[in-house]
């Protein structure tokens, strides 16, 4: 596909699109994957958001 | 159920596993489809050739990053207002992304300046208003950073992005207001749109697949701040049970 003599401009717009875009995304699941791992290093501990009556139910 | 009910963050983020996978799949489908229309079917412009295709991603980031600062207004009256649970969760989560689509629409239409105006920028009312939106959000999100207590900072950024909303009309009608390089609107008119149909059909579904992304990452964002608030509510009470009596007196509804 010829783009003309702005072609540049053009390949340069989308590519810059493509990398913020693809830059959110990353940014989305990485957070989501720290806060995971947070969050079950914090269970390892024994701190949970399972109240103690709860946890004991479920554990009989 | 009532939609208040997804207030409660632990139904909200079951909706959210259930809403987002189709949400992701459905965006695809309309930025492949809105692609396709902007390079394959779209016609070239009769003055500006084929630098209009720059307008398919410059136009839609650019009504995104103020459909994206109008929600953070209405969550930051949610904040002050009601004190909905999700609705700091809600604005601190659009920032970054609201900041992204302001940083695509300023470079985008700058690369779309120099071939058709002979200029990357100039301090016209339109392009600096939108500047001044990208400085408030980069300001948001430090004020965000720069305060511990979550309650505290949601209030703070609620307050400040309420006075910053005062530059959303600035944007809109700044190139009526004003003389400006920046050409007046061609969409969203009285009058109806004045461009011609081959061109505004890719338009519009570019701008779908946006809006898409847009409430994709923004689910996303949430549901990681709903997470992380739970992390620091979980490391209070850990500390308040080792330290009683120092912590675990910010926890908050979200969390």
């Amino acid at each position: 596909m010829d783009f003309g003599p702005h072609a540049g401009f053009i390949m340069a717009s989308y590519g810059l699109c493509l990398f913020t875009v693809l830059a959110l995304i990353a940014w989305v699941r990485i957070d989501k994957a720290n806060q995971e791992r947070a969050l079950r290093e914090l269970a390892e501990q024994g701190i949970s958001r399972a109240r103690p009556d709860s946890r004991s139910k479920s554990s009989r | 159920m009532a939609f208040w009910d997804y207030a409660n963050p632990t139904r909200f983020l079951r909706l959210v596993q259930v809403v987002l996978p189709w949400l992701i799949g459905l965006c695809i489908i309309v930025f492949a489809a809105g692609l396709y229309m902007a390079f394959f079917t779209a016609p070239q412009d009769y003055q500006q050739g084929n630098t209009v295709r720059i307008m398919y991603i410059h136009v839609p980031a650019a009504w995104l990053c103020m459909m994206c600062y109008s929600i953070m207004s209405i969550s930051s009256i949610g904040t002050l207002v009601w004190k909905h649970p999700l609705a700091d969760v809600s604005a601190k989560a659009a920032a970054p992304i609201g900041a992204a689509f302001t940083f695509m629409a300023l470079v985008t239409g700058s690369l779309w300046g120099k071939p058709m105006w002979g200029t990357y920028w100039v301090w016209d009312a339109r392009l600096t208003s939108v500047l001044v939106l990208l400085i408030m959000y980069l300001g948001l999100m430090t004020l965000w950073r720069t305060m511990d207590d979550p309650i505290k900072a949601g209030k703070a950024a609620a307050v400040l992005t309420l006075v910053g909303a005062l530059n959303l009309p600035v944007i809109k009608f700044s190139v009526d207001w004003w003389n400006t390089l920046h050409q007046p609107a061609s969409v969203v008119r009285m009058d109806g749109p004045t461009i011609h149909p081959d061109i505004l059909w890719p338009l519009l579904i570019m701008a779908l697949a946006f809006s898409l992304l847009f409430f994709v990452l923004h689910l996303m964002a949430m549901r990681n701040e709903i997470l992380r608030r739970r992390v620091r509510a979980l490391r209070l009470r850990a500390a308040s049970v080792s330290h009683p009596g120092t912590a675990a007196a910010t926890a908050q509804p979200a969390e």
